[in-house]
């Protein structure tokens, strides 16, 4: 028995086709059709994705980088390949400045460690911003706290916009490295790296960008983009769990330290010392998610078949769909940039009077997921001044009419809770 | 598509939130600040972000007057007004094992047939949202925190999710 991938060819962007692709999104939850809004956590995978990784493991599973034998040599080629498709996504002048990881956290610490442990020191400079997710926050503090460096956070408007005025007094001759998000997953505010990077580039800082938001949602060319480390995950973009991608250019990945020290990441080892291996397997140590590599380079070729371009234009219209639709239910209150061109396909917003937790309970017996709570971004609740929101965020399977459902839920909660 | 929350879900909802609760958390008992309070404790939610700061005074061996204040979901919130009304007046023995109790219901789903808990009673269908349980619970363990001598509690184990 042979298993066959389905075919991708959803252009032009067919949505109907594409939620045919997502079997999750037939499951009923209670007695209602799931609505799924929950995408900036983590996506849903495809059929595509589903069946790449499952022939891997029927067909060609082996340890890589090891053995003659056939099944190992088809498993590098395959492992390989992935990472080719991968890099080719975001335009990558070479497969071997993608360094795969376990998600966006681990590559962003992977540059601290390998990148700010061994080129930083005491009174050094690391720029933030105060929208970031804890993951581009915490490994910054803990190598201020083991280094001594300074961080210092670009501030965020009300509007939930970053004060450029600000970051241009903020950015400065030590200042060693801008890392900043592309897109707030909190509040989906798009940060214009066009404007930022460059002040970074004056003071001859390098920067790092988190692309965990914007990489599934919007095209992204590193070699426009003249940043010097992108992190992102598959999880978010179609792909497994435990996978995620750092790219950087070439010399500086060659220049750094290694993370984790192991198997697959030396040339040679002698009981007094080892050499390191090559870029990218320098940052690889031990056996890979092989796996789920391949579900990575099948969800890269499905976003890529759709066309980012006309993924970006999808988001924007449910979303500027779902800022209008509700914005008019009584008591709401949605928090980010007013348009929608100017965010990313994320809603976060909070209902008068009602705990986000009691919103997102309510409006899972309606089928509809959101998240509730502080979305790993403290920092942008402080400065909402509220504890938690809820938010929906969308992706190429959501449609119009399940924003319908979830306005029309959330006229529910308004009521069950409202009467005194 | 159905679109009453009470229909929905078999029901579900309606175990959850029942207006009992719906009750406390718009209108909190005990919600004015004591003036010397014997000891107090903080408990905190960080993954919700629920908080509830709770004041004991006690006369011997008697919590004589209790008064809390908090941010947080209607569970959270309700079930600490309920049970500022059941220690209200009890010892503190009868407290602790009131807290027992509580934490029992929350395991078994099943009510504790203990006198003075008529309304707290109300909270059982909370069992069947496991990632509810400690909303319902932070205020009976901020309860045993301050009867320990006070100081913060958490109901989490330094888990974060990651979105």
């Amino acid at each position: 028995m042979t298993l066959t991938t389905p075919e991708i060819a959803h252009q032009p962007f067919d949505i109907e086709r594409i939620r045919r692709d997502f079997p999750i999104l037939k499951r009923e939850i209670g007695d209602s059709q799931l609505v799924y809004l929950d995408n900036a956590a983590t996506s849903q995978r495809p059929v595509q994705v589903l069946a790449e990784m499952t022939r891997f493991y029927r067909d060609h599973n082996a340890n890589i980088h090891r053995g003659v034998h056939t099944l190992s040599v088809e498993a590098t080629d395959l492992y390989e390949e992935a990472r080719g498709k991968v890099a080719r996504f975001i335009n990558a002048p070479r497969p071997e400045e993608l360094v795969f990881t376990r998600n966006t956290t681990e590559s962003i610490n992977l540059v601290a460690h390998g990148w700010g442990r061994k080129f930083l020191q005491a009174g050094d400079e690391v720029v933030i911003s105060e929208i970031e997710h804890h993951s581009n926050i915490v490994p910054w503090q803990m190598l201020r706290d083991e280094r001594g460096i300074v961080l210092k956070y670009i501030p965020m408007l009300p509007d939930g916009t970053l004060d450029l005025e600000a970051a241009r007094q903020i950015i400065g001759p030590k200042t060693r490295l801008l890392a900043i998000t592309a897109m707030s997953n909190a509040l989906g505010t798009i940060v214009p790296l066009d404007v930022l990077i460059p002040m970074a580039r004056e003071h001859g800082a390098k920067v790092l960008i988190d692309g965990a938001q914007s990489v599934p949602h919007m095209p992204v060319d590193v070699q426009t983009l003249d940043a010097d480390f992108l992190a992102f995950s598959a999880h978010k973009m179609l792909g497994p769990t435990g996978m995620g991608a750092l790219w950087a250019r070439y010399e500086l990945l060659d220049s750094m330290n290694p993370f984790m020290g192991g198997g697959d990441m030396i040339l040679t080892v002698t009981m007094e010392r080892s050499t390191w291996a090559d870029v990218p397997a320098k940052f690889e140590a031990g056996t890979p998610n092989v796996g789920g590599a391949v579900g990575f380079g099948a969800a890269a070729d499905y976003l890529s078949a759709l066309g980012m371009d006309a993924v970006r234009a999808h988001e924007v219209e449910v979303t500027d769909y779902a800022l209008r639709r509700l914005g008019d239910v009584p008591g709401v209150t949605i928090f980010g940039p007013p348009n929608a061109e100017d965010r990313g396909g994320v809603v976060s917003f909070e209902l008068e009077g009602v705990h986000p937790h009691d919103v997102g309970q309510v409006l899972d017996t309606h089928g509809v997921a959101v998240r509730t709570g502080h979305h790993c971004a403290q920092p942008v609740m402080a400065a909402l001044t509220v504890p938690a929101t809820a938010r929906a965020s969308f992706y190429i399977y959501n449609t119009t009419e399940e924003v319908d459902r979830l306005a029309v839920a959330l006229e529910e909660v308004a009521r069950f809770f409202g009467g005194a | 598509m159905a679109s009453d929350p009470l229909k929905t879900g078999g029901g579900l909802l309606d175990d959850l939130y029942r207006e009992i609760i719906l009750d406390h958390y718009r209108r909190p008992r005990n919600h004015d600040p004591l003036n010397t309070p014997t000891c107090s404790a903080d408990g905190a939610n960080p993954l919700c972000g629920d908080t509830v700061h709770l004041e004991v005074g006690l006369d011997g061996d008697t919590i004589d007057e209790i008064a809390f204040a908090g941010m947080g979901c209607s569970i959270s919130q309700a079930s600490t007004s309920m049970m500022t009304e059941y220690v209200k007046g009890r010892t503190v023995e009868e407290a602790r094992k009131g807290a027992q109790a509580f934490q029992q219901m929350m395991t078994s789903g099943e009510t504790q047939s203990i006198e003075g808990f008529d309304d707290i009673d109300a909270l059982q269908g909370v069992a069947k949202f496991p990632a509810r349980v400690k909303c319902a619970s932070l205020g009976w363990k901020t309860l045993e925190q301050a009867l320990e001598g006070g100081g913060v509690i958490t109901t989490e184990e330094g888990h974060e999710s990651n979105d």
